[in-house]
């Protein structure tokens, strides 16, 4: 059986006519007590999970999916990693999550295929100028790779955007992050899946919860369709599904979900070797290294948990990207569709123990959540093995509502939600 | 392109209106008697159905806000009413 990937075991398993290749995971039936119990098999809950194995060594966990693994958000994003935030507590966060996605595929022994080709955040007038250089002074002085872009930089890495006079928007310059870049979506959920199973950890998938079992106004674990699973502790990682989830445990929280769509169009020759981000156009866009493009946009302003987009969004995010790209006019879409995502009131997530003891949080990433998938599960790790914040995750909590401690990305880095 | 029901004009397309909140969100009243945990509860904290939903929107081009009930999963838009009409369960102040 072939467990571990490399060279070699290509050219073996190559030799052998593919026949030895192990499972990646297994596929438990779940049993009625673990220590640690992580519902929700995206990203963040297999991370959360193989943090607990690795760095806590508690390998008695089980993560349980309604659906399939990495079939949310996880599967539904458009693979940017950046860390291009405001203020010091988002660094922090947003900083841990790139430099563990910088060792990840080593880590794993699963390609993720990290591209760190850097990301550029289009200023188009004075005024975004001045905000662009605000937040570049923002991001060195937090610690994290940043620079401000001329016009002359822009058009050295965006070769076909449109800077004619006639434009649009006219490019006055950007904010450029050299350590940003895209991976591999899937290969995040399904490495973190296959790292955790082999260090002990169930997962449960088709598994989903009825309520939850609490005694002695503790949280104890949960029903499931597959019969009772306690745990001592409980995390729950579900994003859009949170409030949910959070009604059925008998508190709310801060959080409106929403769509948040994105497309690709049919796969083209290299065309675009960064991410741009465009806050006037509304749109941000990528190649992927099949040669699609990849978009993405604004939320839609519909309140949804229905997993598809609406068409006004969706204009504006093509338009958008024909207003700065006027030679993709001819390019065709080939899929597009959407997730379900949390957005809270200041744009940051909430990580922490729950009003319900025993269970604790990791949601609330909003648009962004994929980036912050190493982060979130080291944190929610912590939080679950020791029962007490990382002091990254501090100023996460949920007590910060009523403490009016915001940490307003919104306002701060300028994402839209 | 989803047409939602104005009390006022009739159905008319998505874009033309803007989600205000959920019905019944009641701000909380008497400065003394309002803790810091009830203050968050009313900016903060939302049902955020799943499903069935009560909303307040407002129809940018006629500038009423009015009561929707709509599907949060299969994005129906059930009916709508005039605030005067919904006074007594959608919490708003009469």
């Amino acid at each position: 059986m072939t467990r571990h990937y490399s060279a070699f075991s290509l050219v073996k398993e190559g030799l052998a006519g593919q026949t030895g290749w192990q499972q990646a995971w297994r596929s438990p039936a779940p049993k009625p007590r673990y220590d640690i119990l992580v519902i929700g098999g995206g990203g963040h809950g297999l991370a959360t999970a193989y943090y607990l194995a690795k760095t806590h060594g508690i390998r008695n966990v089980a993560v349980i999916e309604k659906g399939w693994i990495g079939g949310g958000n996880t599967g539904r994003n458009t693979t940017v990693v950046r860390s291009n935030y405001f203020f010091p507590e988002s660094t922090a966060l947003y900083d841990m999550a790139l430099t563990l996605y910088e060792g990840l595929g080593r880590a794993l022994n699963y390609n993720i295929m990290l591209s760190q080709r850097g990301i550029v955040t289009l200023a188009h007038s004075e005024a975004e100028m001045e905000t662009a250089a605000r937040t570049v002074n923002a991001m060195q002085i937090n610690g994290t790779d940043a620079e401000l872009f001329g016009v002359e930089d822009v058009r050295r890495v965006l070769p076909l955007l449109d800077m004619s006079p006639a434009a649009r928007y006219p490019v006055f310059g950007g904010v450029w992050q050299g350590r940003a870049g895209v991976a591999r979506h899937d290969a995040v959920a399904w490495g973190y899946a296959r790292a955790a199973d082999r260090l002990g950890v169930d997962i449960v998938q088709s598994c989903e919860v009825d309520e939850f079992i609490v005694e002695g106004g503790r949280c104890r674990g949960v029903r499931t369709n597959r019969g009772e699973i306690r745990a001592e502790r409980v995390g729950m990682v579900v994003a859009g599904h949170s409030s949910h989830l959070a009604a059925k445990a008998g508190f709310r929280l801060p959080v409106t979900s929403y769509a948040l769509q994105a497309c690709v169009s049919e796969p083209i020759k290299p065309a675009l070797d960064t991410v741009v981000l465009s806050p006037a156009t509304g749109v941000y866009a990528s190649q992927s290294d099949k040669g699609e493009l990849v978009l993405g946009g604004a939320l839609d302003r519909v309140p949804s948990y229905g997993q598809r987009g609406n068409l006004p969004v969706l204009e504006e995010v093509i338009s958008g990207l024909l207003e700065m790209f006027p030679s993709f006019r001819q390019l065709r879409l080939m899929r597009q569709w959407a997730g379900i995502v949390d957005v809270t009131p200041d744009s940051s997530p909430i990580l922490g123990e729950s009003p319900l003891p025993g269970l604790f949080l990791n949601c609330g990433w909003g648009t962004g959540g994929f980036k912050a998938i190493p982060a979130g599960g080291t944190l929610l790790a912590h939080l679950l093995a020791t029962g007490k914040h990382h002091d990254v995750s501090r100023p996460f909590d949920l007590d910060r509502f009523a403490r009016g401690r915001l940490i307003d990305e919104a306002a701060g880095s300028g994402i839209a939600h | 392109m989803q047409l939602f029901p104005c009390p006022f004009c009739g159905p008319r397309s998505e874009s033309e209106f803007h989600f205000g909140g959920e019905a019944g969100n009641r701000r909380p009243e008497g400065f003394r008697a309002v803790t810091d945990g009830e203050w968050a509860a009313y900016l903060h904290e939302r049902d955020n159905r799943r499903g069935p939903a009560s909303e307040i929107w407002m129809h940018m081009t006629c500038g009423e806000v009015f009561r929707m009930e709509r599907d949060t999963v299969h994005h129906g838009a059930v009916r709508s009413f005039a605030l005067i009409e919904g006074g007594g369960d959608d919490g708003l102040a009469h």
